[in-house]
């Protein structure tokens, strides 16, 4: 029951942009990737849930490789990745952006449950369901995208930027949401982050990459008391 | 490739236009007058390559402005009575307006708008012949260019005639594009079909060369249309039908959309597959049906695997950078 | 004043085969950015089956499902066999936009050409059993016929039926999601292609309905639905393009601008004035009707 990867790169034409990238997550943990703008972080989280090719190396999910499977065939095994900048469709509106979460499940009971766990969590959504999601401001954009993922149920949730673009207050609602979700589901979570005060703030572990490269990892309390760890790479 | 000078680009026309026109003595009518075919439609397909080669925009009625062109040129000579090497000028400038103000709405469209707009027009124009007394209507009006001069020789016949003026204007016409495209024009265009944005930021005016190449693709379709017209000896709605558009589009793509010089190879090609496919008929047991088809199912499958194949086109030329 | 209104039922007829036109163009632009301009050749081929299952079975009611089933087909196969590969290839090159409008043409030339193979160039009857002489209203014939009320009532119920599917099925949901946003759908678990291809076969359906509608009160030819397909672009763009509404919407408008323009002009304009229409919208409200705003860059 871990998130493995070994090895691995990935390429962007003749550029490599995950080079040699090896590490582990345990199950029910919450682990920010961090890193500068260029990283590789986005990269490494569009290729984890199957929307890019990797180059070589490999990746497993509970024993089971997840390379070469498609985007909304992982979905269905539990990985789900909300992607960078408040991933919602603007055209629908958040009663449809919700629903697109449990769109290939059976269940509707649990889905209907599912739905009313997001709304107790984010109520704003919950009062504005028949707007349009063009409506909402950023951070609601960013409790939708949360939300949808949350009826897929899943067992891994990939997060990509999350507080991209949104104020203070705001981030602190989403990260405590975030944290809420793991304590009560035993969610595992991979947080790709560039707001790393933040980030560590709520993480176990945090994984520090530069240039598609191992830099180090290691817990969020070591991570942040390493005064040159935090001049170089934490930004604070 | 070397890049070549303007001089010997010329050179290079006077030898194949000469070795061209020796060979046209020794051809039967038939082979003469798809050799003229082949002239015009080569000339037509550039003006497709210029745009969609060379400026990215698309045309689906390039058919449309052949028409205008050889409306242009037959009424020039009915009304105006000038002689027939200087209506096919005012084919070219009849095609070259109706360019520029088609142009200016293009400038506006991208991609699918632009090819349906286009398409329209393709659809819409040839039929307004219909309409006014002066176009003759749905059965056109007669061009007569007139049989061959005596200075180039007796027993000359009319489509070795036809063929020759259509070799000369073709050359003609390849020689100025070529030279032109090698200029800032040519670069400009090329800029804005790789990579719009990056142009903009060039300080390129998009839109004006985006104007500025459709006008000049309208000429080029222009003065192929009236050298058609020549060719089948009359303007009609029906000699510009949706179909024709669409051969040219099927032959620019066959040639290699941003290249010139395939235009040649693409005539050819649309020269010789109803050609081939009316010999497989033939064999076939030749039904009209077959006869009538075989190039078209033929064509569409080329263009379909070309495109498939290769939907980038071969590369964009290089060698004027 | 009669004439006003009979002018326009007539338009509503016509209208509603341009809607249905439209609304097949606008389906495959929304699943996967590509104006069809196949879709005349798929319809044609449709209705072609749509006339042999009728020289057999005698019954043109049950030949409509026949051709309608089979343009949804049609269009599937053109999806899965020719436009998919082709994205894939042409993805990111400079000719994204072009590559696609180039084979559906390449598309459109096969079908006509393999039409004319198997059934020639001549005009064949493609006939319906309902009377195509006007309603009597008093002593006065209309010039709105039985058929024309078949045609009206025919593209009411798949408009309908679509509308339905659209607004209310998790179907609807994935083909509305994939249209917008493909990356967000698929990782909300959509098989976006399948989707697409099942947005192509609904886009098929709706195209071969409006050529089994149309051909008989015409006839039917290898290109014989050339003109629709300039008629359904046009209500297409008038809509917006984007927009199922303004899909339906444009071709009643079209229908009825046709309508007058027949009447008090005469036919031989109409197709120049559809030329001429689709210029004053793409400059006047080039996002159309019910277009959202920003520019016609696709």
């Amino acid at each position: 029951m871990t998130l493995i990867v070994d090895h691995l790169r990935i390429q962007h034409g003749t550029i490599t942009a995950i080079d040699d990238l090896s590490f582990a997550i345990e199950p029910g943990e919450l682990v920010t990737i961090i890193g500068s703008n260029g990283a590789g972080k986005t990269t490494l989280l569009r290729a984890l849930s199957g929307l890019i090719p990797t180059a070589s190396g490999s990746a497993s999910w509970k024993g089971q490789s997840i390379l070469g499977r498609r985007a909304e065939d992982l979905v269905r095994s539990g990985i789900v990745h909300v992607s960078e900048g408040k991933a919602v469709i603007p055209e629908l509106t958040v009663a449809e952006n919700l629903e697109l979460g449990g769109i290939w499940r059976k269940d509707k009971t649990d889905i209907a449950l599912a739905t009313s766990e997001v709304l107790d969590l984010f109520p704003r959504l919950g009062e504005r369901m028949k707007q349009g999601a063009d409506t909402l401001s950023g951070g609601e954009r960013q409790m939708l995208a949360i939300g949808r993922a949350m009826i897929a149920r899943p067992d891994l949730l990939l997060l990509d930027e999350p507080s991209l673009g949104l104020a203070p207050l705001v981030i602190e609602q989403i990260f405590s949401a975030i944290d809420a979700l793991r304590q009560r589901l035993g969610l595992t979570v991979v947080l790709v982050e560039q707001n790393a005060i933040s980030a560590l703030g709520i993480a176990d572990r945090g994984i520090i990459i530069n240039l598609g490269k191992f830099v180090t990892s290691g817990s969020s309390a070591s991570l942040m008391s390493d005064p040159t760890l935090r001049a170089a790479y934490l930004g604070f | 490739m070397k890049r070549k000078s303007p001089a010997t680009r010329f050179l290079i026309s006077l030898g194949v236009g000469a070795f061209l026109l020796i060979a046209s003595g020794h051809v039967d009518e038939l082979r003469a007058y798809q050799g003229a075919q082949v002239a015009i439609y080569a000339i037509a397909i550039a003006s497709i390559v210029l745009l969609t080669g060379y400026s990215g925009q698309i045309s689906l009625g390039h058919g449309a402005l052949m028409a205008v062109g050889g409306y242009a040129a037959v009424i020039a000579q009915i009304h105006w009575h000038l002689p027939y090497p200087l209506t096919f000028l005012i084919g070219g400038i009849a095609g070259a307006l109706a360019g520029y103000v088609l142009g200016i709405a293009a400038a506006r469209l991208r991609g699918p708008y632009l090819a349906g707009t286009t398409l329209a027009l393709a659809v819409g124009l040839p039929s307004l012949a219909n309409q006014f007394h002066i176009l003759g209507g749905e059965q056109g009006l007669q061009f007569d260019v007139g049989t061959a001069p005596t200075w180039v020789g007796k027993d000359f016949t009319q489509y070795r005639w036809f063929f020759w003026v259509a070799v000369v204007m073709a050359l003609a016409i390849f020689w100025l594009l070529r030279n032109l495209l090698s200029t800032r024009y040519g670069r400009r265009w090329r800029a804005v079909r790789a990579n719009p944005t990056a142009a903009a930021l060039t300080g390129i005016d998009i839109a004006k060369a985006k104007v500025l190449a459709f006008t000049l693709s309208s000429a080029v379709a222009g003065l192929s249309g009236a050298l058609f017209a020549m060719l089948l000896g009359l303007v009609a709605p029906l000699a510009f039908t949706l179909t024709l558009s669409f051969t040219l589009v099927t032959g620019a793509v066959l040639a290699g959309v941003s290249n010139l010089g395939g235009s040649i190879i693409g005539a050819i090609v649309l020269v010789a597959i109803p050609e081939l496919s009316n010999a497989v008929a033939t064999h076939l047991g030749g039904s009209d049906r077959v006869t009538a088809n075989l190039p078209g199912v033929v064509t569409s499958v080329l263009l379909i695997v070309t495109v498939l194949l290769a939907p980038n086109g071969p590369k964009i030329p290089r060698r004027h950078k | 004043m009669t004439t006003f209104f009979n002018t326009i039922l007539v338009g509503i007829s016509s209208g509603s085969i341009y809607a249905l036109m439209s609304l097949s163009l606008v389906l495959v632009w929304r699943s996967t950015r590509v104006v069809n301009f196949a879709a005349a050749g798929q319809a044609v081929l449709s209705t072609y089956l749509g006339y042999e299952a009728m020289s057999r079975l005698h019954n043109y009611w049950l030949s409509l499902p026949i051709a309608v089933i089979a343009g949804a087909l049609i269009s599937a196969i053109v999806e899965s066999f020719v436009m998919r590969p082709l994205a894939k290839r042409s993805k990111g090159s400079p000719v994204e936009s072009i590559a696609p409008v180039i084979a559906t043409l390449g598309i459109l030339g096969l079908i006509r050409g393999i039409a004319g193979l198997v059934w020639g160039n001549t005009f064949l009857q493609y006939t319906s059993p309902l009377s195509s002489k006007g309603f009597m209203i008093g002593h006065t014939t209309i010039p709105f016929s039985p058929l024309n009320a078949a045609i009206v009532i025919g593209a009411a119920i798949v408009l309908a039926f679509f509308a339905a599917i659209f607004r209310f099925t998790r179907l609807g949901l994935a083909l509305r999601a994939a249209s917008f946003q493909p990356e967000i759908s698929r990782l909300s678990g959509i098989r976006v292609d399948r989707i697409r291809t099942i947005g192509w076969a609904f886009a098929g359906a709706a195209g071969a309905l409006a050529g089994a509608l149309v051909t008989p009160t015409t006839y039917l030819s290898p290109n014989s639905l050339d003109l629709l397909l300039v008629s359904g672009f046009v209500a297409a763009v008038i809509g917006g393009l984007e927009s199922l509404i303004g899909a339906v919407v444009g071709g009643l408008v079209l229908g009825v601008g046709f309508a007058f323009i027949l009447q008090y002009i005469g036919s031989e304009v109409t197709f120049s004035a559809a030329f001429i229409i689709l210029i004053i919208v793409l400059f006047i409200r080039p996002q159309g009707i019910f277009g959202r705003g920003g520019s016609r860059e696709a």
